[in-house]
């Protein structure tokens, strides 16, 4: 019982700086959302329901579009793939006897970053330290997209541009500690940045939402690291403790 | 035809919520193909790195901002530090480089 009050209690910690940075992101999204026509309390319930950015910027403009729901099922579906991949992964970092229950939660949980912070867990994954962070990241993601709706952009620029990049810099946290543990994952995440950056400059990708470049890239590059440098259980364990201080 | 807010709410809600728990409910135990075991384990740090980059480059008002964060956080996680104090670490340096550049 207690462990299960310190997992929450770290994961609260942990989402304060993914709070911060979810409001700002989302007052722009409000903006969209009260475009496509939503009140307050419908831009609160969509991103508390759906919380995703580039999900929800697309469902907001399927709405706009007045399309048919069958189109909102299909874009919701393309944009948001990647939670398949990152939910198969964290099926991984369970126990094996964790309940149906804790599942189902902590995967209607998985954002970008809320993923990201659990992921990097040392060892299995208490589902409490993933509802602490969800306890304060989705609702502050959510009022943002309210009073976005209701305020407009009353941030200054020069915030919001600073606050962006703090979700970038949860996930160098990550990665950067797991690369100096073990050189294959920081060969992987070098060419990841390499592709990435590559597969952003050729015109021809232009028109493929971020999200359905994040979910191809990711499973042509893990997919070549798999088959060029299969993993042996023992060497999970290094990247993962590397992450300790990190969460 | 019109069609209603909440429905579009809820059809949105229904498929992201179908995408995300259906592999957390269906892979109960352990996977035990080598390749599909490795698969995952690259996959978290793969997201993460494209997700990273260039968008932090491009994030920012000024690319050189999200240069420099990208320098500082790399190096600050490198040393040591914790992920709150990196997250901090980088929007600081985007905001006294932003602020820099502008005078």
């Amino acid at each position: 019982m207690n462990r299960n009050k310190n997992a929450f209690t770290n994961g609260l910690r942990d989402g304060i700086p993914i709070a911060l940075g979810y409001f700002a992101v989302a007052f722009s999204l409000g903006i969209v959302a009260k475009k496509a026509g939503l009140n307050p309390f419908q831009g609160f319930l969509s991103s508390l329901l759906n919380h995703a950015s580039a999900g929800e910027y697309a469902e907001f403009t399927v709405i706009i579009a007045n399309a048919p729901y069958a189109e909102m099922a299909f874009v919701i579906l393309v944009t948001n793939i990647r939670y398949m991949l990152m939910s198969c992964a964290l099926s991984q970092k369970f126990h094996t006897d964790t309940s149906l229950i804790h599942r189902f939660f902590v995967g209607f949980g998985i954002t970008d970053e809320i993923f990201g912070i659990s992921i990097g867990r040392t060892g299995t994954l208490n589902p409490y330290y993933t509802y602490g962070a969800m306890a304060i990241a989705l609702p502050g993601w959510s009022l943002g997209t309210a009073i976005g709706i209701v305020a407009g952009n009353i941030l200054p620029p020069s915030i919001v541009s600073a606050l962006s990049v703090a979700l970038y810099g949860m996930f160098i946290a990550i990665i950067i500690p797991a690369a100096k543990a073990n050189h294959i994952v920081g060969g992987v995440i070098i060419t990841s940045f390499l592709v990435s950056f590559a597969v952003s400059k050729i015109t021809l990708f232009d028109h493929m939402s971020d999200s359905m470049k994040i979910s191809i890239l990711t499973v042509i590059i893990a997919g070549f690291a798999a088959a060029l440098f299969p993993v042996k259980d023992n060497e999970q364990h290094t990247a993962e403790d590397s992450n300790k201080e990190a969460s | 035809m019109t069609h209603n807010i909440y429905l579009y709410i809820f059809v949105a809600a229904a498929v992201s919520c179908l995408i995300r728990t259906l592999p957390l409910t269906l892979i109960r135990g352990k996977i035990e193909n080598p390749f599909i075991r490795s698969f995952l384990y690259y996959v978290p740090y793969v997201t993460l790195a494209v997700m990273t980059f260039p968008a932090i480059i491009t994030a920012p008002q000024v690319p050189i901002a999200g240069i420099l964060a990208l320098t500082a956080g790399v190096i600050a996680a490198w040393k040591g530090l914790n992920m709150m104090g990196i997250a901090a670490l980088c929007c600081i340096v985007v905001f006294v480089c932003e602020t820099a550049v502008k005078m």
